[in-house]
């Protein structure tokens, strides 16, 4: 058993390389960014056809104005602590930090209402929505988590709510679609390209460019024309300010590293905005998928380049002439070709690292925290431990860890990709699949 | 080149408005475009717009993501639609201004690009997700090479105005509605007011496009508009094997005699 878990089962060399001195960026840099065109360096922007300009505007006017005034503050924290139950706990994983030989904290998202660090974003936008005086909520979601969250927020506010999702993605996540649709929301299928996350998001903009005068878009990720990107950030800083707070006070001292999953960005971009100034490691873990090698990942910053997508100047996956290539992951939630503007930055200046972890590697995290700790991670958060996994030699601890989401939507595709099969007698994950091989 | 090209085709267009079609270069195959671009100039186009397909056209509707997918299967790239445009030129095409996503351009590489549209004979560059607020260094290069890009303007622009006009060449396209591309059933009724905001901005020829699909509504743009640019629903016309030039009638009207662009 213990063999199975630790470090190097293998053999062999953990694939990290030499560590870098970290370099906290100033905060008066900090808060010069985005700049007034919306820009992290040569990052983000505003890429979108001139009918969405004026929306975008208004948008920004409200991030400035509404979202730091006092009374939205108020009622922000008022819901996050009422109604996601926020604060949510570090908690310390005793037998996973003995396993992979580094002390380990889990900032528990999953314990978020709605199971994820999505609602925080969504409330937020839904809640600044109203401010505005919009109606009507749309989003766009992947594997439908940022839906049901959007969801959750528009049956709470009182307002309608439409969200884009890929055919496909519809086809795969239907108990997410149905969860919806008790909330409240209209979920339209988008049947163009990939039918998928990356097509629901084109399509939410479009929609958007058609009715910008009642209806607020809440982008789901860091991603996007500016100002998405520094509103979902200040929506999901909370993740890194409580963690922050509560490393100095649970163990009096401000942790090693912070690890996070990158997809599009938000979990890790709200986790560590707050220490970009503080001398800690900032270690965002991108899916690497079949492999990079492979071509078939999800990983921009890692084996990507530079161009546009969806609004913002980032990197991303594409072809010779710009097309955007798809993405792949086991996990829905990172299975996107693009990453926020912000992290395109941070890597460019060397304050973060950003690596990848395969499908399988991922698996292999996501049972051996559902055994050691009784916590069932989602496969995007499953990516992070992954890494601490893999590069524990090189890590003093302590590390904190963003469990962005619990693992129950992903509980069919583990069964799947293990082989087992649900509701039988003889279900090998019951057998004893999960944690290494069936003991037969 | 350029801006004279599509000034002289304002000035001389055989009808009023000016008939400037929209096709998808490459749908359902380049050579297939080239004949309707031969038929759209007998039909009496004053200026082409011509379509570079892209895999994600977040400015397009259903009939022109379609399109772009049927061309995209057919293997239509960037370098095959510049060929295309050098050889309809040298027919003597009328002026073909390209429509491309800002990614493609910007993955050729701005300077490449423009150089390479320019020297096979494009007149202009429609970029339709490149806002006022990012087009600086694009409009620097393409002055270089007189290759004017486009500006447009949407309903929702009236306040934006002088920033989006500002030292523009060619012509203005002003966005009739909200939305993506594809046929509406009514031009909105403050188009009138957004076009003369324009017009007191600028001396450019105003071009209205999005939603364009029958005869009243291009009748209504006469005297208010120097040009009509209809692109999704002759597309869907074209998709479905219909024939240009009765087509193009019906909607302007029959062309007044060879306009100076010539005929193919």
């Amino acid at each position: 058993m213990k063999e199975n878990l630790s470090k190097n089962a293998e053999g062999t060399v953990p694939e990290n390389g030499p560590i870098k001195p970290v370099r906290p960026i100033p905060p008066e840099v900090l808060r010069s960014l985005p700049d007034a065109e919306g820009r992290f360096g040569p990052y983000g922007g505003r890429f979108v056809p001139e009918t969405l300009m004026a929306a975008l505007e208004e948008l920004e006017d409200a991030v400035r104005r509404i979202v730091p005034s006092p009374g939205f503050q108020a009622k922000l924290a008022a819901l996050l602590q009422e109604y996601v139950g926020r604060p949510t706990p570090l908690t310390y994983a005793a037998r996973l930090s003995e396993a992979y030989g580094v002390s380990i904290y889990l900032k528990r998202e999953d314990l978020a209402h709605t199971g994820a660090h999505k609602i925080n974003n969504a409330l937020g936008q839904a809640l600044l929505a109203r401010e505005m005086g919009k109606s009507r909520l749309i989003a766009e979601t992947g594997a439908g988590q940022h839906g049901v969250a959007t969801a959750t927020a528009a049956a709470l506010l009182g307002m309608r709510c439409t969200i884009f999702m890929g055919e496909e993605d519809m086809a795969r996540q239907a108990l997410n679609v149905f969860r919806m649709r008790l909330l409240g929301a209209e979920v339209v299928a988008v049947r163009h390209g990939t039918r998928t996350l990356k097509e629901a998001v084109n399509e939410a903009l479009r929609h958007w460019s058609a009715h910008v005068d009642e209806t607020f878009y809440v982008l789901g990720s860091a991603v996007g024309p500016h100002p998405y990107p520094l509103l979902v950030r200040t929506l999901q800083r909370v993740i890194g300010d409580e963690a922050r707070a509560q490393s100095l006070s649970l163990l009096g001292r401000l942790p090693e590293a912070v690890v996070a999953s990158v997809g599009g960005g938000s979990n890790a971009i709200g986790i560590f905005y707050p220490f970009l100034s503080d001398p800690v490691r900032l270690i965002g873990v991108e899916a690497a998928g079949e492999g990079i090698e492979s071509g078939r990942h999800a990983a921009p910053l890692s084996a990507g380049s530079v161009g546009v997508l969806h609004g913002a100047r980032t990197f991303l996956l594409q072809d010779d002439v710009g097309h955007i290539r798809p993405a792949h992951s086991v996990s829905a939630g990172l299975d996107y070709p693009g990453v926020g503007p912000e992290h395109a930055w941070l890597k460019d200046v060397g304050r973060a690292e950003y690596v990848a972890v395969r499908d399988e590697e991922a698996l292999e995290a996501l049972k051996d925290l559902s055994r050691l700790e009784g916590i069932l991670p989602a496969l995007e958060s499953a990516h992070a431990l992954a890494y601490v996994k893999k590069a524990a030699a090189s890590l003093t601890g302590p590390v904190i860890v963003s469990l962005s989401g619990r693992g129950d939507k992903d509980v069919e595709t583990v069964a799947r990709r293990l082989g087992a099969v649900l509701g039988g007698a003889d279900d090998p994950a019951a057998r004893g699949a999960v944690g290494g091989p069936p003991e037969r | 080149m350029g801006e004279a090209r599509i000034l002289e085709a304002f000035r001389t267009a055989r009808t009023r408005p000016a008939f400037i079609p929209f096709v998808m270069a490459g749908d359902p195959d380049l050579e297939q475009t080239a004949a309707v671009v031969r038929a759209l100039a007998r039909a009496g186009a004053a200026i082409v717009e011509l379509g570079v397909p892209y895999s994600d056209p977040i400015a397009d509707g259903p009939v022109l993501i379609e399109a772009a997918g049927r061309a995209l299967r057919a293997g239509t790239t960037p370098a095959a639609v510049l060929d295309l445009v050098r050889r309809l030129r040298r027919e003597g095409a009328p002026p073909i201004v390209l429509l491309l996503y800002a990614n493609v351009l910007f993955r050729a590489g701005v300077e490449d690009f423009v150089r390479a549209a320019a020297e096979a004979g494009v007149d202009g560059l429609i970029v339709p997700d490149l806002p006022a607020e990012e087009s600086a260094a694009v409009l620097r290069t393409a002055e270089a090479f007189d290759v004017p890009v486009i500006p447009l303007v949407a309903p929702t622009s009236r306040r934006r105005l002088d920033r989006i006009l500002a030292g523009r060449r060619g012509f203005v396209y002003v966005v009739s509605s909200l939305g993506v591309t594809g046929p509406r059933e009514v031009l909105s009724p403050e188009l009138h007011a957004l076009i003369r905001d324009v017009r007191a901005r600028t001396a450019l020829p105003v071009a209205v496009g999005f939603g364009i699909s029958r005869r009243e509504q291009v009748a209504s743009l006469a005297g208010v508009a120097d040009g009509a640019i209809v692109g999704s629903a002759l597309v869907r016309h074209l998709a479905q094997g219909g024939a240009v030039e009765p087509w193009v009638a019906a909607l302007f009207g029959p062309p007044a005699g060879a306009g100076a662009a010539g005929v193919l």
